[in-house]
């Protein structure tokens, strides 16, 4: 078990799809809209071995209700800047497109949090601040101090994807099972 | 004509008991629901799905313990009423519910998911224009029922209007749903099925199937849930024995020249919770 803290740097690259990880120190979270936000006025904080969290987030006041991953692969293609920007490292459930294993390579991993673990997450963690709020509670970007999230590396450095592999298994086993050609799934 | 005295506190009691349903969905699981995730776990083989299994129980301890949701996406209200023949179908209803839905958002508190499908500018409530979704049904008493409803199975679930001759089609049409999904839907899901009806029934009958108890299956279903397992896709897509907890099938009659299939996907966090109004 590796427990990488933020801000990271090379000891991503060590990293491996399938071995499980904890991440302390600040996270970035962000969805959608604050993707293309940042894409048109620049990144608020300093993305050099930042880790950025697909999160939209409950919270009350100055207090992180629950705080679990959302699905990754809506912002398949507006994370680009953010890896070339410097950003090591991406936290969210369900991982991510080719384009972003191809982005990630040599430079930044994905780390999958458990869906649904929101309470889990929140009692690891504690509001900092947030820029962008006029995007709503979901899409703003929120400033959050981690403490030993539990993450499996879903996505290395080196084209490695955990997600891939399941779903090349899942597809080979669909069509065995229905005596199907390989390309009538859409 | 006489009036029911009951009427004019009608929408806040309905409010109040839409308020607690959504305190009780959004915070604990239903018992049926934790017995198959419980059941799932212990027979895991996978050991990246293990811990899986390991931080989704721990989370749901953790959100009884802090009385706070379960998941971040808390959804968006799907609402059924049981309506008994003394309590007139009226607009005071939907006022009910759709105030109770507004106190739950501000008080539990939930996040404001509710936004208009093109500005996407969001009413900060979770309510809207036709949302929450309210389902009236004839009933012995007044009882609601509360179905928060997360974006990321919702976004995977399917409809298809099969062929007539194609009913042994139904299997693998689920099973391609849940490749297609593969760990988006925050996996291990509950499929609700609709077979039959026509093309708007189908999909209302699916979303009704995840009403029904998780914990136990009858042979079709169950015939359709290692279909789904079979596929190894796992815990949030991590791979593992457990994709699927449970599949529901509810079906209608319909068109004999149609077969409409639909798939309504439910992560695993199958938040439900039924309050009878006090009145």
């Amino acid at each position: 078990m590796t427990d990488l803290v933020t801000p990271l740097g090379d000891e991503v690259l060590a990293l491996r799809a399938g071995d499980t990880v904890t991440l302390s120190g600040t996270i970035y979270t962000a969805r959608d809209e604050a993707h293309l936000r940042m894409m048109e006025e620049g990144i608020p904080f300093d993305p050099a071995g930042a880790a950025v969290y697909h999160c939209g987030p409950v919270v009350q006041g100055d207090r992180l209700v629950v705080a679990g991953p959302t699905t990754s692969a809506r912002m398949n293609t507006l994370t680009g800047f953010l890896i070339d920007a410097g950003v090591r490292a991406l936290i969210g459930k369900g991982g991510m497109g080719p384009e972003v294993v191809e982005q990630l390579r040599g430079r930044a991993v994905y780390l999958a949090l458990t869906g649904g673990c929101a309470a889990l997450a929140a009692a690891r963690m504690s509001l900092k601040g947030v820029y962008f709020e006029d995007l709503g509670m979901a899409e703003a970007v929120w400033v959050i101090e981690a403490d030993r999230l539990p993450l499996t590396v879903g996505i290395d450095a080196h084209g490695g994807d955990l997600f891939e592999v399941v779903r090349g298994k899942a597809k080979t086993q669909f069509h065995q099972q229905f005596n199907s050609k390989q390309d009538t799934v859409s | 004509m006489m009036v029911n005295p009951a009427d004019s506190t009608l929408p806040g009691a309905l409010a109040d008991a839409t308020e607690r349903a959504l305190r009780e969905a959004e915070i604990r699981l239903p018992q049926d629901v934790l017995a198959a995730l419980t059941r799932a776990a212990s027979a895991e083989r996978n050991e990246i799905a293990r811990q899986e299994f390991a931080n989704i129980l721990e989370n749901i301890a953790l959100a009884e313990e802090r009385q706070v949701p379960i998941c971040q996406d808390t959804g968006v209200p799907v609402i059924y009423l049981t309506l008994p023949p003394d309590v007139p179908f009226s607009p005071a209803l939907f006022e009910g519910v759709r105030e109770g839905v507004r106190r739950a958002t501000a008080t539990i508190p939930l996040r404001p998911n509710v936004v208009d499908p093109l500005t996407r500018e969001n009413t900060g409530d979770n309510t809207g224009p036709g949302m929450p979704a309210i389902h009236i049904m004839p009933g012995d008493r007044l009882t609601v029922t509360v179905l928060p409803k997360g974006a990321g199975s919702e976004n995977v679930s399917r409809i298809g209007m099969l062929l007539p001759s194609q009913a042994g089609e139904i299997k693998r049409f689920v099973a391609e749903t849940i490749l297609i999904a593969g760990g988006r839907p925050c996996p291990p899901v509950i499929l609700g099925v609709g077979i039959g009806g026509t093309f708007d029934m189908a999909a209302a009958l699916a979303k009704e199937a995840l009403l029904l108890p998780v914990d136990t299956m009858d042979d079709y279903e169950q015939e359709l849930c290692d279909a789904a397992n079979a596929l190894g896709i796992g815990p949030m897509g991590l791979g593992g024995d457990t994709t699927a907890l449970s599949v529901k099938v509810k079906r209608a009659g319909c068109h004999t020249a149609s077969l409409p299939v639909a798939v309504n996907v439910q992560c695993w966090a199958c938040r439900r919770a039924t309050v009878e109004v006090e009145r």
